[in-house]
Protein backbone atom coordinates (compact mmCIF):
# COMPACT_ATOMS: atom_id res chain seq x y z
CA UNK A 1 0.00 0.00 0.00
CA UNK A 2 0.78 3.52 -1.19
CA UNK A 3 1.16 5.86 1.57
CA UNK A 4 -1.01 8.37 -0.04
CA UNK A 5 -3.56 5.23 -0.27
CA UNK A 6 -3.93 5.12 3.20
CA UNK A 7 -7.54 5.24 4.72
CA UNK A 8 -8.16 7.78 7.25
CA UNK A 9 -11.66 7.23 7.69
CA UNK A 10 -12.58 7.41 11.31
CA UNK A 11 -13.22 4.48 13.00
CA UNK A 12 -14.26 3.00 16.74
CA UNK A 13 -10.88 4.10 17.63
CA UNK A 14 -10.29 7.47 16.57
CA UNK A 15 -10.81 9.26 19.69
CA UNK A 16 -8.40 6.89 21.28
CA UNK A 17 -5.75 6.27 19.18
CA UNK A 18 -4.42 6.29 15.50
CA UNK A 19 -3.29 2.93 14.41
CA UNK A 20 0.01 2.34 13.00
CA UNK A 21 0.30 0.77 9.29
CA UNK A 22 3.22 0.09 7.23
CA UNK A 23 3.25 1.40 4.00
CA UNK A 24 5.66 2.70 1.14
CA UNK A 25 6.71 6.31 0.34
CA UNK A 26 7.62 7.82 -2.83
CA UNK A 27 11.06 6.07 -2.69
CA UNK A 28 9.38 2.74 -2.46
CA UNK A 29 10.38 2.38 1.04
CA UNK A 30 8.66 1.14 3.58
CA UNK A 31 7.84 3.51 6.07
CA UNK A 32 4.78 4.02 9.23
CA UNK A 33 2.26 5.72 9.12
CA UNK A 34 -0.71 6.68 11.64
CA UNK A 35 -4.25 5.61 9.80
CA UNK A 36 -7.31 6.94 12.32
CA UNK A 37 -9.39 3.81 10.14
CA UNK A 38 -10.64 2.15 7.89
CA UNK A 39 -14.53 2.27 6.18
CA UNK A 40 -14.02 -1.81 5.49
CA UNK A 41 -12.83 -2.79 9.02
CA UNK A 42 -15.34 -0.20 10.83
CA UNK A 43 -18.30 -1.65 9.09
CA UNK A 44 -17.08 -5.61 9.51
CA UNK A 45 -17.05 -4.52 13.42
CA UNK A 46 -20.38 -2.81 12.74
CA UNK A 47 -22.00 -5.45 11.83
CA UNK A 48 -20.56 -8.18 13.96
CA UNK A 49 -22.56 -5.37 16.62
CA UNK A 50 -25.51 -5.71 15.07
CA UNK A 51 -25.41 -9.12 15.09
CA UNK A 52 -24.65 -9.00 19.06
CA UNK A 53 -27.55 -7.11 19.76
CA UNK A 54 -30.30 -9.38 17.75
CA UNK A 55 -28.73 -12.26 19.63
CA UNK A 56 -29.33 -10.45 23.12
CA UNK A 57 -32.54 -9.08 21.91
CA UNK A 58 -33.67 -12.70 21.28
CA UNK A 59 -32.34 -13.94 24.28
CA UNK A 60 -34.41 -11.45 26.16
CA UNK A 61 -37.53 -12.72 24.22
CA UNK A 62 -36.57 -15.99 25.30
CA UNK A 63 -36.48 -14.96 28.84
CA UNK A 64 -39.88 -13.60 28.42
CA UNK A 65 -41.82 -16.23 27.02
CA UNK A 66 -40.46 -18.57 29.81
CA UNK A 67 -37.76 -20.46 27.48
CA UNK A 68 -35.02 -19.67 28.88
CA UNK A 69 -33.25 -18.91 32.34
CA UNK A 70 -31.82 -15.49 32.80
CA UNK A 71 -28.16 -17.26 32.53
CA UNK A 72 -28.79 -17.75 28.62
CA UNK A 73 -29.62 -13.79 28.40
CA UNK A 74 -26.54 -12.62 30.54
CA UNK A 75 -24.50 -14.97 28.65
CA UNK A 76 -24.93 -13.43 25.04
CA UNK A 77 -25.14 -9.61 26.82
CA UNK A 78 -21.42 -10.09 27.92
CA UNK A 79 -20.94 -11.56 24.26
CA UNK A 80 -19.90 -15.33 26.34
CA UNK A 81 -20.39 -18.02 24.55
CA UNK A 82 -20.18 -21.72 26.58
CA UNK A 83 -16.46 -22.07 26.67
CA UNK A 84 -16.20 -18.36 27.72
CA UNK A 85 -18.39 -18.55 30.54
CA UNK A 86 -17.30 -22.01 31.52
CA UNK A 87 -14.26 -20.50 32.12
CA UNK A 88 -15.65 -17.75 34.23
CA UNK A 89 -18.12 -19.95 36.51
CA UNK A 90 -15.79 -23.42 36.38
CA UNK A 91 -19.13 -25.17 35.18
CA UNK A 92 -19.10 -27.86 32.61
CA UNK A 93 -20.76 -26.84 29.69
CA UNK A 94 -22.94 -29.95 30.05
CA UNK A 95 -24.70 -27.66 33.72
CA UNK A 96 -24.87 -24.57 32.29
CA UNK A 97 -26.93 -25.81 29.47
CA UNK A 98 -28.71 -27.12 32.12
CA UNK A 99 -28.80 -24.14 33.93
CA UNK A 100 -30.43 -22.81 30.53
CA UNK A 101 -34.02 -24.12 31.49
CA UNK A 102 -35.61 -22.32 33.52
CA UNK A 103 -36.99 -24.97 35.71
CA UNK A 104 -33.69 -26.02 36.04
CA UNK A 105 -32.52 -22.45 37.24
CA UNK A 106 -35.16 -21.90 39.69
CA UNK A 107 -33.67 -24.39 42.02
CA UNK A 108 -30.11 -23.86 41.72
CA UNK A 109 -28.55 -22.92 44.86
CA UNK A 110 -27.43 -18.92 45.87
CA UNK A 111 -23.48 -20.16 45.68
CA UNK A 112 -24.09 -21.27 42.03
CA UNK A 113 -26.02 -17.96 41.13
CA UNK A 114 -23.16 -16.08 42.71
CA UNK A 115 -20.71 -17.66 40.41
CA UNK A 116 -22.83 -17.08 37.74
CA UNK A 117 -23.61 -13.25 39.07
CA UNK A 118 -19.76 -12.64 39.37
CA UNK A 119 -18.83 -13.82 35.61
CA UNK A 120 -21.64 -11.37 34.44
CA UNK A 121 -20.71 -8.41 36.74
CA UNK A 122 -24.33 -8.21 38.16
CA UNK A 123 -25.87 -8.86 41.54
CA UNK A 124 -27.69 -12.23 42.15
CA UNK A 125 -30.73 -10.32 42.62
CA UNK A 126 -30.70 -8.85 39.31
CA UNK A 127 -29.63 -12.27 37.88
CA UNK A 128 -32.64 -13.63 39.82
CA UNK A 129 -35.17 -11.04 39.06
CA UNK A 130 -34.53 -11.00 35.34
CA UNK A 131 -38.25 -11.30 33.64
CA UNK A 132 -36.84 -10.32 30.06
CA UNK B 1 6.65 3.54 48.02
CA UNK B 2 9.21 5.60 45.90
CA UNK B 3 9.61 3.09 43.06
CA UNK B 4 10.18 5.49 39.64
CA UNK B 5 13.68 4.87 39.57
CA UNK B 6 14.75 3.14 36.27
CA UNK B 7 11.33 3.35 34.87
CA UNK B 8 11.85 6.54 33.65
CA UNK B 9 14.13 5.39 31.02
CA UNK B 10 11.51 2.69 29.56
CA UNK B 11 9.98 3.65 26.28
CA UNK B 12 6.41 3.73 24.63
CA UNK B 13 6.92 2.27 20.93
CA UNK B 14 3.78 1.98 19.04
CA UNK B 15 3.83 -0.82 16.44
CA UNK B 16 1.38 -2.60 14.45
CA UNK B 17 0.92 -5.26 16.61
CA UNK B 18 0.82 -5.70 20.30
CA UNK B 19 3.45 -8.87 20.36
CA UNK B 20 5.46 -7.80 18.22
CA UNK B 21 6.27 -4.16 20.22
CA UNK B 22 6.03 -5.93 23.26
CA UNK B 23 9.23 -7.75 21.98
CA UNK B 24 10.55 -4.69 20.17
CA UNK B 25 10.29 -2.36 23.36
CA UNK B 26 11.45 -4.78 25.92
CA UNK B 27 14.58 -5.76 23.71
CA UNK B 28 15.21 -2.04 22.97
CA UNK B 29 15.00 -1.82 27.24
CA UNK B 30 17.27 -3.90 27.62
CA UNK B 31 19.75 -2.24 25.55
CA UNK B 32 19.21 -3.83 21.74
CA UNK B 33 18.66 -0.22 19.77
CA UNK B 34 18.79 -1.97 16.76
CA UNK B 35 15.28 -3.74 17.74
CA UNK B 36 12.27 -2.85 14.92
CA UNK B 37 8.89 -4.51 14.53
CA UNK B 38 9.46 -5.75 10.95
CA UNK B 39 12.61 -7.15 12.58
CA UNK B 40 10.97 -8.62 15.51
CA UNK B 41 8.28 -10.05 13.31
CA UNK B 42 10.70 -11.56 10.78
CA UNK B 43 12.53 -13.23 13.17
CA UNK B 44 10.32 -15.34 15.00
CA UNK B 45 8.75 -16.11 11.47
CA UNK B 46 5.25 -13.87 12.83
CA UNK B 47 3.24 -14.52 8.93
CA UNK B 48 1.10 -17.51 8.53
CA UNK B 49 -2.39 -18.21 7.88
CA UNK B 50 -4.69 -21.12 9.74
CA UNK B 51 -8.26 -21.40 9.97
CA UNK B 52 -9.04 -23.90 12.27
CA UNK B 53 -11.94 -26.49 11.29
CA UNK B 54 -14.51 -27.22 13.39
CA UNK B 55 -13.71 -23.89 15.61
CA UNK B 56 -16.00 -21.06 15.93
CA UNK B 57 -14.67 -17.96 18.06
CA UNK B 58 -17.24 -15.21 18.85
CA UNK B 59 -19.98 -17.21 16.70
CA UNK B 60 -17.50 -16.83 13.43
CA UNK B 61 -14.97 -18.71 11.79
CA UNK B 62 -11.13 -19.22 13.76
CA UNK B 63 -8.83 -17.68 11.68
CA UNK B 64 -5.60 -16.38 12.28
CA UNK B 65 -2.83 -14.51 10.09
CA UNK B 66 -0.02 -15.34 12.47
CA UNK B 67 1.43 -17.23 13.97
CA UNK B 68 0.61 -18.50 17.55
CA UNK B 69 0.43 -16.40 20.76
CA UNK B 70 3.77 -16.02 22.35
CA UNK B 71 6.31 -17.49 19.62
CA UNK B 72 7.42 -14.08 18.10
CA UNK B 73 8.87 -13.08 21.43
CA UNK B 74 10.42 -16.47 22.30
CA UNK B 75 11.82 -17.04 18.86
CA UNK B 76 13.17 -13.88 18.55
CA UNK B 77 14.90 -13.81 22.23
CA UNK B 78 16.18 -17.04 21.28
CA UNK B 79 17.88 -16.59 18.21
CA UNK B 80 19.36 -13.40 19.82
CA UNK B 81 20.69 -15.34 22.61
CA UNK B 82 18.25 -13.36 25.18
CA UNK B 83 17.36 -15.28 27.94
CA UNK B 84 14.10 -14.91 29.04
CA UNK B 85 11.41 -15.35 32.02
CA UNK B 86 8.24 -16.28 31.67
CA UNK B 87 5.78 -17.21 33.76
CA UNK B 88 1.98 -18.69 34.64
CA UNK B 89 0.18 -18.23 38.00
CA UNK B 90 -2.73 -19.82 39.44
CA UNK B 91 -3.55 -17.54 41.86
CA UNK B 92 -4.20 -13.57 40.98
CA UNK B 93 -2.55 -12.76 44.58
CA UNK B 94 0.77 -14.60 44.02
CA UNK B 95 0.59 -13.20 40.26
CA UNK B 96 0.46 -9.90 41.58
CA UNK B 97 2.83 -10.18 43.95
CA UNK B 98 5.51 -11.18 41.54
CA UNK B 99 4.71 -8.49 38.95
CA UNK B 100 4.77 -5.84 41.84
CA UNK B 101 8.32 -6.61 42.58
CA UNK B 102 9.29 -6.92 39.56
CA UNK B 103 8.26 -3.40 38.88
CA UNK B 104 10.11 -2.15 42.29
CA UNK B 105 13.23 -4.00 40.71
CA UNK B 106 13.09 -2.20 37.51
CA UNK B 107 11.95 -4.32 35.06
CA UNK B 108 9.45 -3.68 32.77
CA UNK B 109 7.07 -6.43 32.26
CA UNK B 110 5.19 -7.87 29.18
CA UNK B 111 1.70 -9.42 30.40
CA UNK B 112 -0.97 -11.72 28.44
CA UNK B 113 -4.13 -10.21 28.71
CA UNK B 114 -8.05 -10.53 27.80
CA UNK B 115 -9.74 -7.28 25.83
CA UNK B 116 -12.75 -8.14 27.42
CA UNK B 117 -12.43 -6.10 30.36
CA UNK B 118 -9.51 -3.79 29.04
CA UNK B 119 -10.98 -0.69 30.25
CA UNK B 120 -9.26 1.70 28.18
CA UNK B 121 -10.25 0.14 25.16
CA UNK B 122 -13.63 1.37 23.60
CA UNK B 123 -16.72 -0.50 24.54
CA UNK B 124 -17.14 -1.46 20.53
CA UNK B 125 -13.48 -3.09 20.41
CA UNK B 126 -14.21 -5.68 23.86
CA UNK B 127 -14.71 -9.15 22.63
CA UNK B 128 -13.44 -12.22 24.45
CA UNK B 129 -9.65 -12.36 22.92
CA UNK B 130 -7.12 -13.37 25.37
CA UNK B 131 -4.12 -12.86 23.56
CA UNK B 132 -3.43 -9.16 23.55
CA UNK B 133 0.08 -8.21 24.94
CA UNK B 134 0.79 -5.27 26.89
CA UNK B 135 3.83 -3.63 29.01
CA UNK B 136 3.81 -2.93 32.54
CA UNK B 137 6.72 -0.73 33.24
CA UNK B 138 5.58 1.30 36.25
CA UNK B 139 3.55 1.82 39.09
CA UNK B 140 2.18 4.99 40.26
CA UNK B 141 0.00 4.72 43.91
CA UNK B 142 -3.00 2.53 43.11
CA UNK B 143 -2.14 2.47 38.94
CA UNK B 144 -0.20 0.58 36.86
CA UNK B 145 1.48 2.19 33.79
CA UNK B 146 0.82 0.18 30.85
CA UNK B 147 2.40 0.63 27.51
CA UNK B 148 -0.11 -1.30 24.77
CA UNK B 149 1.66 -0.91 21.25
CA UNK B 150 -1.30 -0.45 19.35
CA UNK B 151 -1.71 3.02 21.43
CA UNK B 152 -0.27 6.36 20.20
CA UNK B 153 0.41 6.76 23.62
CA UNK B 154 1.07 5.11 27.51
CA UNK B 155 -2.04 4.48 29.98
CA UNK B 156 -3.08 3.36 33.52
CA UNK B 157 -4.81 0.58 34.58
CA UNK B 158 -5.79 0.25 38.26
CA UNK B 159 -4.67 -3.01 40.38
CA UNK B 160 -7.81 -4.50 40.03
CA UNK B 161 -8.74 -4.05 36.28
CA UNK B 162 -5.16 -5.17 35.50
CA UNK B 163 -5.81 -8.40 37.63
CA UNK B 164 -8.90 -8.91 36.24
CA UNK B 165 -7.42 -8.82 32.08
CA UNK B 166 -4.43 -10.91 33.30
CA UNK B 167 -7.33 -13.21 34.65
CA UNK B 168 -9.65 -13.17 31.80
CA UNK B 169 -11.16 -17.04 31.26
CA UNK B 170 -12.04 -18.61 28.49
CA UNK B 171 -9.96 -19.77 25.78
CA UNK B 172 -6.07 -18.97 25.44
CA UNK B 173 -6.91 -17.96 29.33
CA UNK B 174 -3.45 -16.18 30.08
CA UNK B 175 -3.29 -17.30 33.50
CA UNK B 176 -1.74 -14.10 35.18
CA UNK B 177 1.36 -15.24 32.04
CA UNK B 178 3.93 -12.59 32.22
CA UNK B 179 7.42 -12.17 30.37
CA UNK B 180 10.41 -10.60 30.11
CA UNK B 181 14.25 -10.96 29.61
CA UNK B 182 16.53 -11.95 32.19
CA UNK B 183 20.06 -11.54 30.19
CA UNK B 184 21.24 -10.05 26.96
CA UNK B 185 24.46 -11.32 26.02
CA UNK B 186 26.72 -9.76 23.47
CA UNK B 187 24.70 -9.58 20.08
CA UNK B 188 26.76 -8.94 16.98
CA UNK B 189 25.72 -7.87 13.31
CA UNK B 190 26.64 -11.96 12.74
CA UNK B 191 24.20 -12.79 14.97
CA UNK B 192 21.16 -10.83 13.81
CA UNK B 193 21.93 -12.09 10.67
CA UNK B 194 21.99 -16.07 11.46
CA UNK B 195 18.52 -14.76 13.02
CA UNK B 196 17.19 -13.17 9.90
CA UNK B 197 18.00 -16.23 7.74
CA UNK B 198 16.44 -18.46 10.49
CA UNK B 199 13.20 -16.59 10.95
CA UNK B 200 13.29 -16.48 6.92
CA UNK B 201 13.71 -20.50 6.53
CA UNK B 202 11.20 -21.45 9.63
CA UNK B 203 8.72 -18.90 8.04
CA UNK B 204 8.97 -20.71 4.46
CA UNK B 205 8.59 -24.10 6.49
CA UNK B 206 5.73 -23.05 8.02
CA UNK B 207 3.72 -21.82 5.22
CA UNK B 208 4.52 -23.94 2.75
CA UNK B 209 5.79 -27.93 4.45
CA UNK B 210 3.19 -27.75 7.24
CA UNK B 211 1.17 -30.82 7.23
CA UNK B 212 -2.65 -30.54 6.38
CA UNK B 213 -4.69 -28.58 4.19
CA UNK B 214 -5.87 -25.90 6.77
CA UNK B 215 -2.37 -24.11 7.75
CA UNK B 216 0.11 -22.48 6.03
CA UNK B 217 -0.49 -20.94 2.22
CA UNK B 218 -3.02 -24.50 1.69
CA UNK B 219 -5.11 -22.58 3.76
CA UNK B 220 -5.76 -19.59 2.49
CA UNK B 221 -7.19 -22.61 -0.23
CA UNK B 222 -9.41 -24.33 2.54
CA UNK B 223 -10.84 -20.98 3.43
CA UNK B 224 -11.68 -20.28 -0.12
CA UNK B 225 -13.14 -23.39 -0.84
CA UNK B 226 -15.14 -22.66 2.61
CA UNK B 227 -16.02 -19.59 1.24
CA UNK B 228 -17.83 -20.83 -2.12
CA UNK B 229 -20.11 -23.00 -0.15
CA UNK B 230 -21.27 -20.18 2.77
CA UNK B 231 -23.86 -18.58 0.50
CA UNK B 232 -25.75 -21.94 0.03
CA UNK B 233 -24.55 -23.81 3.40
CA UNK B 234 -25.31 -20.40 5.84
CA UNK B 235 -27.35 -18.13 3.99
CA UNK B 236 -26.38 -14.15 3.01
CA UNK B 237 -26.38 -13.00 6.36
CA UNK B 238 -24.50 -15.36 8.34
CA UNK B 239 -21.90 -15.90 5.35
CA UNK B 240 -22.02 -11.96 5.78
CA UNK B 241 -20.80 -12.35 9.32
CA UNK B 242 -18.47 -14.48 8.85
CA UNK B 243 -16.84 -12.71 5.80
CA UNK B 244 -16.83 -9.92 8.15
CA UNK B 245 -14.70 -11.72 10.81
CA UNK B 246 -12.25 -12.66 8.34
CA UNK B 247 -11.65 -8.76 7.68
CA UNK B 248 -11.13 -8.38 11.52
CA UNK B 249 -9.08 -11.10 12.08
CA UNK B 250 -7.05 -9.93 9.60
CA UNK B 251 -7.17 -5.92 9.87
CA UNK B 252 -8.33 -5.40 13.63
CA UNK B 253 -6.01 -4.57 16.82
CA UNK B 254 -8.26 -5.84 19.26
CA UNK B 255 -7.82 -9.51 17.30
CA UNK B 256 -4.44 -9.16 16.77
CA UNK B 257 -4.43 -7.89 13.28
CA UNK B 258 -2.49 -5.74 11.66
CA UNK B 259 -1.43 -5.63 8.00
CA UNK B 260 1.00 -8.25 8.36
CA UNK B 261 2.02 -8.95 4.64
CA UNK B 262 3.28 -5.19 4.53
CA UNK B 263 5.17 -6.14 7.71
CA UNK B 264 6.44 -9.16 6.29
CA UNK B 265 7.62 -6.57 3.24
CA UNK B 266 9.24 -4.50 5.65
CA UNK B 267 11.14 -7.17 7.34
CA UNK B 268 12.28 -8.33 4.12
CA UNK B 269 13.93 -4.65 2.90
CA UNK B 270 15.57 -4.60 6.52
CA UNK B 271 17.09 -7.88 5.89
CA UNK B 272 18.13 -6.86 2.16
CA UNK B 273 20.39 -4.62 3.95
CA UNK B 274 21.87 -6.63 7.05
CA UNK B 275 22.73 -9.21 4.94
CA UNK B 276 23.47 -6.93 1.80
CA UNK B 277 21.11 -8.83 -0.88
CA UNK B 278 19.56 -7.43 -3.29
CA UNK B 279 16.95 -10.62 -3.94
CA UNK B 280 15.41 -9.49 -0.90
CA UNK B 281 14.25 -6.04 -1.48
CA UNK B 282 12.96 -7.78 -4.57
CA UNK B 283 10.94 -10.05 -2.68
CA UNK B 284 10.02 -7.67 0.03
CA UNK B 285 7.54 -6.43 -3.60
CA UNK B 286 6.07 -10.09 -3.83
CA UNK B 287 4.17 -8.99 0.08
CA UNK B 288 3.28 -5.83 -0.89
CA UNK B 289 1.36 -7.41 -3.78
CA UNK B 290 0.04 -9.93 -1.05
CA UNK B 291 -0.39 -7.08 1.46
CA UNK B 292 -2.76 -5.34 -1.58
CA UNK B 293 -4.60 -8.29 -2.75
CA UNK B 294 -5.79 -9.24 1.03
CA UNK B 295 -7.02 -5.55 1.34
CA UNK B 296 -8.90 -5.67 -1.88
CA UNK B 297 -10.25 -9.17 -0.93
CA UNK B 298 -11.72 -7.41 2.25
CA UNK B 299 -13.32 -4.26 0.40
CA UNK B 300 -15.24 -6.89 -1.96
CA UNK B 301 -16.25 -8.84 1.47
CA UNK B 302 -17.51 -5.39 2.51
CA UNK B 303 -19.63 -5.64 -0.01
CA UNK B 304 -21.24 -8.52 1.18
CA UNK B 305 -21.74 -7.40 4.63
CA UNK B 306 -22.94 -4.51 3.63
CA UNK B 307 -25.64 -6.14 1.60
CA UNK B 308 -24.91 -5.17 -1.23
CA UNK B 309 -23.69 -8.16 -3.06
CA UNK B 310 -25.30 -10.92 -2.99
CA UNK B 311 -25.13 -13.28 -6.13
CA UNK B 312 -22.84 -16.66 -5.38
CA UNK B 313 -20.79 -14.78 -8.11
CA UNK B 314 -19.69 -12.60 -5.84
CA UNK B 315 -18.39 -15.64 -3.42
CA UNK B 316 -16.86 -17.20 -6.18
CA UNK B 317 -15.16 -14.02 -7.41
CA UNK B 318 -13.43 -12.87 -3.43
CA UNK B 319 -13.01 -17.34 -3.42
CA UNK B 320 -10.87 -16.89 -6.69
CA UNK B 321 -9.20 -13.83 -5.15
CA UNK B 322 -8.33 -15.66 -2.24
CA UNK B 323 -6.39 -18.40 -4.39
CA UNK B 324 -4.37 -15.67 -6.05
CA UNK B 325 -3.32 -14.42 -2.79
CA UNK B 326 -2.47 -18.31 -2.00
CA UNK B 327 -0.42 -18.73 -5.43
CA UNK B 328 1.81 -15.21 -4.72
CA UNK B 329 2.38 -16.00 -1.64
CA UNK B 330 3.26 -19.79 -2.37
CA UNK B 331 5.38 -18.35 -5.44
CA UNK B 332 7.47 -15.79 -2.94
CA UNK B 333 8.11 -18.59 -0.02
CA UNK B 334 9.10 -21.04 -2.83
CA UNK B 335 11.53 -18.31 -4.04
CA UNK B 336 12.97 -17.62 -0.76
CA UNK B 337 13.41 -21.02 -0.25
CA UNK B 338 15.83 -21.42 -3.26
CA UNK B 339 17.80 -18.50 -2.17
CA UNK B 340 20.92 -19.21 -0.73
CA UNK B 341 21.37 -16.82 2.15
CA UNK B 342 24.26 -17.74 3.47
CA UNK B 343 25.44 -20.41 5.34
CA UNK B 344 24.03 -20.90 9.24
CA UNK B 345 27.06 -21.54 11.32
Amino acid sequence: MKKEDLPQEPGALFRLTRELCYVKNEEGKYETALSRGWNVKKEALDSAWDEVNERVEEARKAVENGDKSPVYYFMELRLMDLPVLSGYTGFFSFFIKRHFKPSVFKGLSDKKLEKYAKAFDITVDELKNFKG
Amino acid sequence: MNIDFQTEEFRHVQTAHCENGVTTALLRYHGLDFMTEPLAFGMGSGLFYIQIPFLTINNGPAISFRTMPGAIFKRTCKSLGVEVTRKKFSNPEKAELFLEQKIREGVPVGCQVGVFHLTYFPKEYRFHFNAHNLIVYGQHDDNYMISDPVMEGVTTLSRQELSRVRFAQGPLAPKGHLYFPEKVGKIDDDLIRKGIVKGIRRNIRDMISIPGNFAGVNGIRYTSNNIRKWRDKLGLKKAGLYLGQIVRMQEEIGTGGGGFRFLYGAFLEEAAAYLQDERLSTMSEEFTKSGDLWRSSAIKMAGVYKGRLTEQKDFDEIADMLLNIRSVEKEAFLKLSKMNLGKLV
